[in-house]
């Protein structure tokens, strides 16, 4: 259906669907592309999990703007994006965690004021440095929207050594961090460092975002981040196979939405917003659906 | 004094300072109910939902603040209501913004490709308040001056209900009622802004002057009277940080000085925590 909404727009798409899919890696910008953004939905997915687990939409979504000042900052400095994208994701995600309250606590009208406040000024800040830097006016708007041009094979392979270290140190943390998110007051109690936990957590987040966000643009990491996982969890409460269909339902996403974006004129954000938000809705009403006849079953099992 | 006097006979100038003064008291006033009931991350989606809301209008060719008031009202009660019911859920409305944002994007192509120029698509991320017209600048003025009436009559229900919603209740106060009419408020004031300081930083002048006034004072009314003047002391400084260094936009000044001014009262204050259950009557 989406691929038939594609050839409307038209480019050289066939009915031949095997063709199609060859055409896609016909070209090296787009295998590269497809590397790059697979290694990145594993990322987005395992780490918007431990987000969507601790409920910090808000911070994660703070820190993924960031990486738009980073990427501006540093274009305007003259040196490598990369540098950016990380260097100002760590450093909010430091901040953030600094401003948390000691006991570990969520949800305290000051502490989201503080990001709130951090959001925007970071945002003002890479607005300030387009200015100055004076007119990459598309580049902005690739910066904010993403882009899957260009990605060249060293960037693929910074990309893959940085997920091995997200990943690899949120493995090492692994039963903390779900023990410190589900219960962090049992947590606490049974010894867990929980500030610590949430500390090393928001700065592997910050990590992945800075990584992800180079695919998707810094407006959208978000998208990316928060749809996949929370359709996951409203499928699984276990968290290996929450995981293991979070990090599945990411890669459908960015697969098929840079493979309609291969053909389409519109933009890859587009795309895979939309194929993440349809995969949550569909989650959503499976899930209420399966609900419904588990109860309607019961409740007739009752009555009989 | 003549050097005020020489600086508001710039058109542009005083435009900006009359629509911002008030656009500013606006969201002080709204900003510190926000904090208050720790909804900013609604503030949050409310923003980038204002500017697919603005974008679509382009692209449909219409008035560009239709679509921006229209969409962010409507997007600010249907969080209420999701909300409602059983807390407002994060993942709800995240989910849904990043979509409504990827539509932005998706706007946002159809109109450069058919008007041919990208600028109007920053302009509106990021505002343009020296770019303001004069009939901009009185439905600016009108819709702020309309906002602050609104807050002004909600002001003591909304207090009692955002300070202790469960005893609001059983003394008979609308909760859910106030709750969707404030975050449609919160709405207007996104659309507001966005003329002002753009949509990504609107956030901004919503958290920042209120965190600020929240540091400073216990007493409610105090804060929020605390909150309007801060931001518009960021906005009126922002606006002469820019007009003497013309490097800066205006946009960033302004977020500077409310940044500033809330480090500030963080030094100034560091011992002291307050939130919503601290506040004295």
């Amino acid at each position: 259906m989406t691929l038939l909404l594609a050839s409307a727009s038209g480019t050289q798409l066939s009915w031949n669907f095997w063709s199609d899919i060859r055409q896609l890696f016909a070209y090296h910008f787009m295998i590269n592309a497809l590397e790059a953004a697979s290694i990145a939905a594993v990322l987005a997915g395992v780490a918007g999990w431990c987000m969507v687990l601790r409920r910090q939409t808000f911070v994660g979504h703070t820190l993924s703007v960031v990486a738009f000042p980073g990427a501006a900052g540093a274009t305007w400095v003259g040196i490598s994006p990369l540098w950016g994208y990380f260097g100002f994701c760590l450093a909010a995600a430091m901040t953030i965690a600094g401003g948390a309250r000691r006991d570990g606590g969520r949800g305290s009208s000051e502490e989201s004021a503080v990001t709130g406040i951090l959001q925007a000024f970071a945002l003002a800040c890479g607005f300030l440095f387009v200015v100055l830097y004076k007119g990459f006016l598309n580049e902005t708007q690739s910066l904010l929207f993403g882009t899957f041009l260009g990605i060249t094979d060293s960037q693929v392979l910074v990309l893959a050594v940085v997920a091995m270290l997200v990943l690899g140190s949120l493995a090492a943390l692994g039963r903390r961090l779900f023990f410190a998110s589900v219960d962090p007051v049992a947590a606490a109690a049974q010894g867990v460092p929980t500030r610590l936990v949430g500390l090393l957590f928001l700065a592997s987040l910050g990590l992945a975002v800075a990584e992800v966000s180079q695919i998707t643009g810094a407006l959208l990491v978000f998208a990316l981040l928060v749809m996949p996982a929370s359709a996951a969890q409203r499928l699984s409460a276990r968290p290996g196979m929450g995981l293991l269909l979070s990090i599945i339902f990411a890669l459908i996403v960015v697969w098929v939405g840079l493979g309609i974006s291969y053909f389409s004129t519109y933009p890859t954000g587009f795309w895979i917003t939309s194929i993440g938000f349809a995969g949550y809705l569909a989650a959503v009403g499976g899930r209420s659906l399966v609900d419904r006849r588990a109860r309607s079953v019961r409740h007739s099992g009752a009555a009989a | 004094m003549s050097a005020v006097v020489g600086l508001l006979s710039q058109p542009f100038m005083s435009r900006a300072v009359e629509a911002g003064t008030v656009i500013a008291v606006a969201c002080g006033l709204i900003g510190y109910f926000l904090v208050l009931r720790a909804q900013v991350f609604a503030a949050d989606a409310l923003s980038h939902v204002a500017f697919t809301g603005a974008l679509a209008a382009l692209a449909a060719g219409i008035d560009l603040r239709l679509g921006l008031f229209a969409v962010c009202v409507v997007f600010g009660a249907m969080i209420a209501m999701l909300g409602a019911k059983r807390g407002a859920d994060d993942v709800v409305i995240g989910n849904a913004f990043a979509w409504v944002l990827g539509l932005g994007a998706l706007f946002l192509t159809l109109y450069a490709s058919r008007s041919g120029n990208g600028v109007t698509g920053v302009s509106v991320l990021f505002g343009s308040i020296f770019g303001l017209t004069s009939s901009q600048t009185v439905v600016a003025v009108a819709i702020g001056l309309g906002l602050v009436a609104a807050i002004l009559v909600i002001a003591r229900p909304l207090l009692f209900a955002s300070v202790d919603e469960a005893v609001a209740a059983a003394a008979g106060l609308p909760v859910r009622l106030l709750g969707v009419i404030f975050l449609a408020l919160v709405g207007i004031a996104a659309g507001e802004a966005t003329q002002a300081v753009g949509s990504l930083l609107l956030l901004g002048l919503l958290a920042a002057p209120p965190a600020t006034a929240v540091r400073l004072t216990h007493q409610p009314w105090v804060g929020l009277v605390l909150s309007a003047g801060i931001s518009a002391f960021s906005m009126l400084g922002g606006l002469l940080v820019s007009y003497y260094w013309t490097s800066l936009p205006p946009s960033f000044s302004i977020l500077a000085v409310g940044t500033g001014s809330y480090v500030v009262s963080l030094i100034g204050s560091r011992h002291r925590v307050h939130d919503g259950a601290h506040l004295r009557f």
